[in-house]
């Protein structure tokens, strides 16, 4: 399969943080990726990167067989790529169906109709349907997070960016988010997970990449990678040797 | 007594006039956090242009609208996205001082085309028009830019509430990053909300030169009416900006009737009251 999505030599640095260091790993068209990393590794910076809200200092993003590293944010959620936020950040003042009629015309380029039918499938597949006329900053932290995924998809995204949006759910909110991915997956849309529920996290991806430092240490099948001592050592705080 | 109540309804239409210089005023800080110390001078600009445009084709100053409306938005649309869409960011004070430096520039550059002669805009038999009702006159032009300004309030809450467009103002006022993330281009949707916010300009700017003499310098006492109507209405609500342009008007009427010295004055003195007994306005948007 072509990859879709392909970083190479990636930079950033704020000062003497590092936050991507000469970052490089490709993702296959329909492939779902999970990507591991203690906290401050890299890994939210690496989105941002990828969706275009943060410049890199050095190296080449390819989408789609497209060179974006110099495209703005606006353009790249146009050309298919989405996130969601580990803090949910709607448009407060806005009702939860506005918020993602956002996405669904602007990011999918959808109109009308044809957009309103989109955002209600999206609003119905992440359980905010009874939500939609409600405005986003008197939502539950569960709602957010779900209202964080509709508005992704409601731009119907080729690459899903999801930043841990399992955390702080219970295991049955959990659950159910696993299986809207798992939908959304076997749909055809290419998923990249930041994720430390790392059970969720198993139950979707193919492939895991860990990150310490903005380096990339490991990538390869789940299992693999979760019995590896140096994964063990660095991601879980595990000395291999005790 | 009639008097008195004349005074009020005098008032209350002339707010419809500050109403329509407040629209844009608030439009534009809504959307974009922008304060436009030039706005009043903008305003004098239309005037100016739907002078030109009037005793250059010979044509009444309302159908002049027709051609200073769309020349104000596409004058909006280039000066945001040309000058200031470079001065927004964290800080405040570039946006302020650059909009102060066109305030300047523009009152210089009215006086080197149009000198310092006050002109005013030739509307023939509906500036002396009015109506009677019940022992009070009424005007017809002043109740004209009354209409104007309800149709206009209306329909920028229309475009607000019910449009693509104005959708694209409301999220990138929420939130600029995530607006843009969700595929909005913010220079671009910054750049029609300012030639939204011109357009209106240009019917303020018609109707303040149709209903007064108009020179290059009064551009900074508008944009102080505009302020005060906005801020007595409360910020983000754009009805609430017409009942500010009303309360000031009224309180101008009112103050002038008292003493013909003092209409401007008592204007001033509403608004710091307001501004003393509730610092958000009278109707502030409801904080979610």
């Amino acid at each position: 399969m072509p990859a879709l999505l392909s970083i190479s030599g990636l930079h950033k640095s704020f000062g003497a943080v590092v936050v991507a260091d000469g970052t490089s790993f490709e993702v296959a068209e329909g492939e779902a990726v999970g990507i591991l990393g203690p906290n401050g590794a890299g890994k939210t910076s690496l989105f941002n990167l990828i969706t275009g809200a943060l410049p890199p200092d050095a190296g080449t993003i390819t989408f789609g067989g497209q060179d974006i590293s110099a495209t703005g944010a606006a353009q790249r959620c146009k050309m298919g790529i989405a996130r969601s936020f580990q803090v949910p950040q709607p448009f407060g003042g806005m009702t939860v169906f506005e918020n993602a009629l956002v996405g669904a015309m602007e990011g999918a380029g959808l109109r009308g109709a044809e957009a309103e039918a989109h955002v209600l499938s999206v609003l119905d597949d992440t359980g905010l349907l009874l939500k939609a006329n409600v405005r986003a900053g008197t939502l539950t932290l569960l709602e957010r997070k779900r209202l964080e995924m509709a508005r992704a998809l409601a731009a119907r995204p080729r690459l899903l960016l999801l930043d841990e949006i399992a955390g702080g759910l219970t295991e049955a909110e959990c659950t159910a988010l696993i299986e809207t991915i798992q939908r959304v997956h076997a749909g055809g849309t290419t998923i990249i997970w930041i994720e430390h529920v790392v059970h969720a996290l198993l139950a979707v991806v193919e492939r895991l990449i860990v990150i310490d430092f903005g380096k990339k240490i490991a990538e390869g099948p789940p299992k693999t990678i979760m019995d590896s001592a140096q994964v063990k050592e660095i991601y879980l705080g595990v000395d291999p040797d005790v | 007594m009639i008097e008195w109540v004349n005074a009020v309804v005098q008032g209350v239409l002339l707010g419809g006039l500050y109403a329509l210089f407040a629209a844009g005023l608030s439009l534009i800080f809504g959307v974009m956090r922008l304060v436009n110390i030039a706005h009043g001078d903008l305003i004098i600009l239309a005037a100016y242009l739907g002078l030109s445009t009037t005793v250059m084709l010979g044509i009444h100053p309302f159908v002049a609208l027709l051609i200073v409306m769309p020349a104000m938005a596409g004058i909006g649309y280039i000066l945001q996205r040309g000058l200031l869409n470079q001065t927004l960011g964290p800080d405040i004070l570039p946006p302020l001082l650059v909009t102060f430096g066109l305030s300047v520039i523009l009152q210089n550059a009215l006086l080197e085309g149009y000198t310092a002669d006050p002109q005013k805009l030739n509307a023939g038999a509906i500036e002396t028009a009015s109506l009677s009702a019940g022992g009070l006159t009424i005007g017809v032009l002043p109740l004209l830019t009354f209409a104007m300004a309800i149709a206009v309030i209306a329909t920028l809450q229309w475009v607000f509430y019910a449009t693509a467009l104005g959708r694209g103002f409301r999220a990138v006022s929420d939130n600029q990053d995530i607006a843009q993330l969700m595929g909005l281009n913010k220079a671009h949707v910054f750049g029609l909300a300012m030639a939204l916010a011109l357009a209106v300009t240009a019917i303020a700017g018609i109707l303040l030169g149709v209903r007064t003499s108009f020179d290059p310098a009064i551009g900074g006492g508008r944009l102080i009416f505009g302020f005060e109507a906005v801020i007595i209405g409360g910020l983000g609500n754009i009805w609430g900006t017409l009942a500010g342009g009303v309360i000031l008007g009224v309180a101008q009427t009112v103050g002038a009737k008292i003493d013909p010295g003092w209409q401007v004055l008592a204007g001033h003195v509403a608004f710091l009251i307001v501004l003393a007994v509730r610092p958000n306005g009278l109707f502030p948007r409801v904080e979610h």
